[in-house]
């Protein structure tokens, strides 16, 4: 990730734009976490936090993104390992990601008419003899399209790491007797562990603190932590309480970061393996 | 390396010509006449061939944005970004603008149109004498329904919500006044209740009508009612008279145990920069025939009592959407409960949400 060879003055824009945009806001939301309505110093947002509301919302989040995860690798992760058996790999993978081009909204909005009693889904369900189904504002629908809108995200790393594995090991394991799924498990799956990882980075966080979708798709009956920051900052006024609510999200994530960071056994194997 | 150079050369370039394009642009719309004003207002809350009317009569350029809550609206001015000479809050948002010190005194000799205005909407308790604001639209909150989608259900009381045949039926308005407020009624308790005895009760029978909620949403309501997604909506009587306009099915009430009277009303923010324009402005929504064809088109009650004069009888007479006085008097209009007391509604509005009985 970094060339600490490098000159210094070449990295000055990138220590400046992290002092600016990285750092100072982290430091601004601690800072702010601390105030109260009326600025003055308080841990009651933090004894706020641990009530029994906020730690109810943390798990809610933490299951659904956990959930869309889970999903997006057992898709993704097929997906990616056919990718890198075509032909035109280059053009798949364009596919898979056009549509990460078109804006959330508009996303959500199509999902609104497709999922609708009177949608498309709905008439297929319909023509099979069913009667008509409540999708939309469902647990179901929320985590359909989180996944949709995650996917290209957990593809793309995956991809990236298979493609990159040497053939030749491949060959190699077969050679010495290994069967397909011994040299899946043993040979392929610990070369490309880290384009799994850097995938769940890339969707656990943000799935964390999803908000958009949650009102369009899920109507409100899933409140993930991003739903509550909106509320605090935009409704109540309350940017202490967001603040805050903003500090443990950043938590969670540095956690997460930790976990599936590459100084993990896995990374080492890989390491090794190079 | 060249590569690199010369797609960034490109990329500058670009952006150097659709610059000045926007420059250019922008530049030869607003040559004309005395300046422009920036109007801040609802979404969907205006008749945009009124604007272009506006900057015909007068040469002043309008520019024109949306919000979509009160709140966002005072945070947006608190922040002054930008210059906004007229937005079109709430009655308690304005309450909190004029502690704030976010308001100009609006000077009545230059809103002659002002005479216009039905006497009942002048001098509310918000705003004693008109000092900073001018009504612009009214009206209530309450239940819009498609009898087609029901067995017969009429929704008189708002206990009629938690009519078991009504489940994942119901879509709410995502808004922690309107929902809390209409559980406080429901008990017969005032919707500005502090009382936090009062709160908790009515969150948690609030919780009971979980089997019957379909959504929680915003403007997204109006499509769902018109295409008969959602049998029953809880909303402010102009949505309900917007789905009305593509879906005549639709009918619409306010409970009798009563519920919210609101007002929305034109002021000119304290970082307003073009005074005069934003008097102009407001003179001329208030005119008769400006006020009617606004009403017109955006469904809501005008308390423009000149302007109802050249409408439709048949609009005006409906006492859903303009409630004889008398049925006013059953109203309550919302209070500024304070930063403190709001973040407590909305905490329980958060807690409603996340404990709804499935």
């Amino acid at each position: 990730m970094t060339n600490r060879s490098s000159r210094p003055w070449y990295l000055a824009p990138y220590y400046i734009w992290i002092a600016l945009f990285v750092i100072a806001p982290i430091a601004l939301v601690v800072y702010f976490s601390f105030l109260d309505l009326s600025g003055d110093f308080t841990l009651e947002n933090y004894a706020n936090f641990f009530s029994s509301t906020y730690f109810r919302m943390t798990l809610s989040s933490f299951w659904y993104a956990f959930l869309i995860t889970l999903i997006s690798v057992l898709i993704a992760y097929p997906t990616a390992y056919w990718l890198t058996k075509t032909k035109h790999k280059q053009l798949w993978l364009l596919l898979i990601i056009i549509p990460s081009w078109i804006n959330l909204l508009l996303k959500a909005y199509a999902f609104i008419g497709i999922f609708g009693l009177y949608g498309p889904a709905n008439q297929l369900i319909q023509f099979f003899g069913a009667g008509p189904l409540q999708i939309l504002f469902t647990d179901f629908s929320f985590v359909f399209v989180a996944v949709y809108i995650f996917i290209p995200f957990m593809v793309l790393p995956i991809f990236n790491s298979l493609d990159k594995i040497n053939p030749a090991l491949i060959d190699a394991s077969r050679d010495l007797g290994a069967s397909q799924w011994t040299t899946f498990r043993r040979v392929i799956f610990p070369l490309a562990i880290n384009g799994v990882k850097s995938g769940v980075q890339a969707v656990f966080i943000p799935a964390l603190s999803l908000f958009v979708i949650t009102r369009l798709i899920a109507g409100n009956k899933v409140i993930t932590l991003g739903t509550a920051i909106e509320q605090q900052f935009l409704v109540t006024q309350n940017w202490g309480m967001g603040s805050t609510i903003a500090v443990f999200l950043i938590l969670f994530m540095i956690i997460i970061m930790l976990l599936t960071g590459p100084k993990e056994k896995g990374g080492a194997l890989n390491g090794k393996a190079k | 390396m060249k590569g690199i150079i010369r797609a960034s050369a490109a990329i500058v370039i670009i952006s150097a010509i659709l610059f000045y394009g926007v420059h250019l642009l922008e530049s030869s719309t607003a040559t004309s006449g005395s300046g422009s004003i920036s109007v801040y207002n609802w979404g969907e809350y205006i008749d945009p061939e009124l604007i272009s009317q506006f900057e015909e009569e007068t040469g002043i350029q309008v520019i024109y944005e949306t919000f979509d809550s009160n709140e966002s609206m005072m945070t947006k001015i608190e922040q002054g970004g930008t210059s906004y000479d007229v937005a079109m809050p709430s009655e308690y948002a304005i309450e909190k603008m004029k502690e704030n010190d976010l308001l100009l005194p609006i000077d009545h000799s230059k809103i002659p149109n002002l005479k216009n205005i039905d006497p009942y909407f002048l001098d509310l308790p918000f705003d004693p004498g008109n000092e900073y604001s001018i009504p612009y639209f009214w009206g209530t909150v309450g239940i819009a329904y498609n009898p087609t989608l029901l067995e017969g259900q009429t929704f008189e009381s708002w206990d009629d919500l938690w009519n078991p045949t009504l489940e994942q039926e119901v879509i709410l308005v995502d808004s922690a006044r309107e929902v809390i407020g209409m559980g406080l009624n429901s008990l017969d308790y005032s919707l500005n209740s502090t009382d936090l005895r009062e709160l908790r009760e009515a969150t948690d029978k609030l919780k009971t009508l979980g089997p019957n909620v379909k959504a929680i949403i915003g403007d997204e309501i109006v499509e769902m009612m018109r295409r008969e997604e959602a049998a029953v909506a809880v909303t402010w009587s102009g949505q309900a008279a917007d789905m009305m306009w593509i879906n005549e099915d639709i009918d619409y009430s306010v409970p009798e145990e009563g519920s919210n009277l609101w007002f929305d009303n034109m002021i000119i923010p304290s970082t307003a920069g073009n005074i005069d324009g934003a008097h102009q402005f407001i003179n001329f929504m208030l005119d008769a025939e400006v006020a009617a064809q606004n009403a017109d088109y955006v469904g809501y009650s005008s308390p423009n009592a000149e302007g109802l004069k050249l409408m439709d009888p048949e609009v005006t007479g409906d006492e859903r959407f303009y409630p004889t006085e008398e049925m006013r008097d059953r109203l309550e209009v919302y209070e500024n409960l304070g930063l403190e007391m709001l973040g407590i509604y909305n905490e329980l509005f958060l807690e409603f949400k996340m404990d709804m009985e499935k």
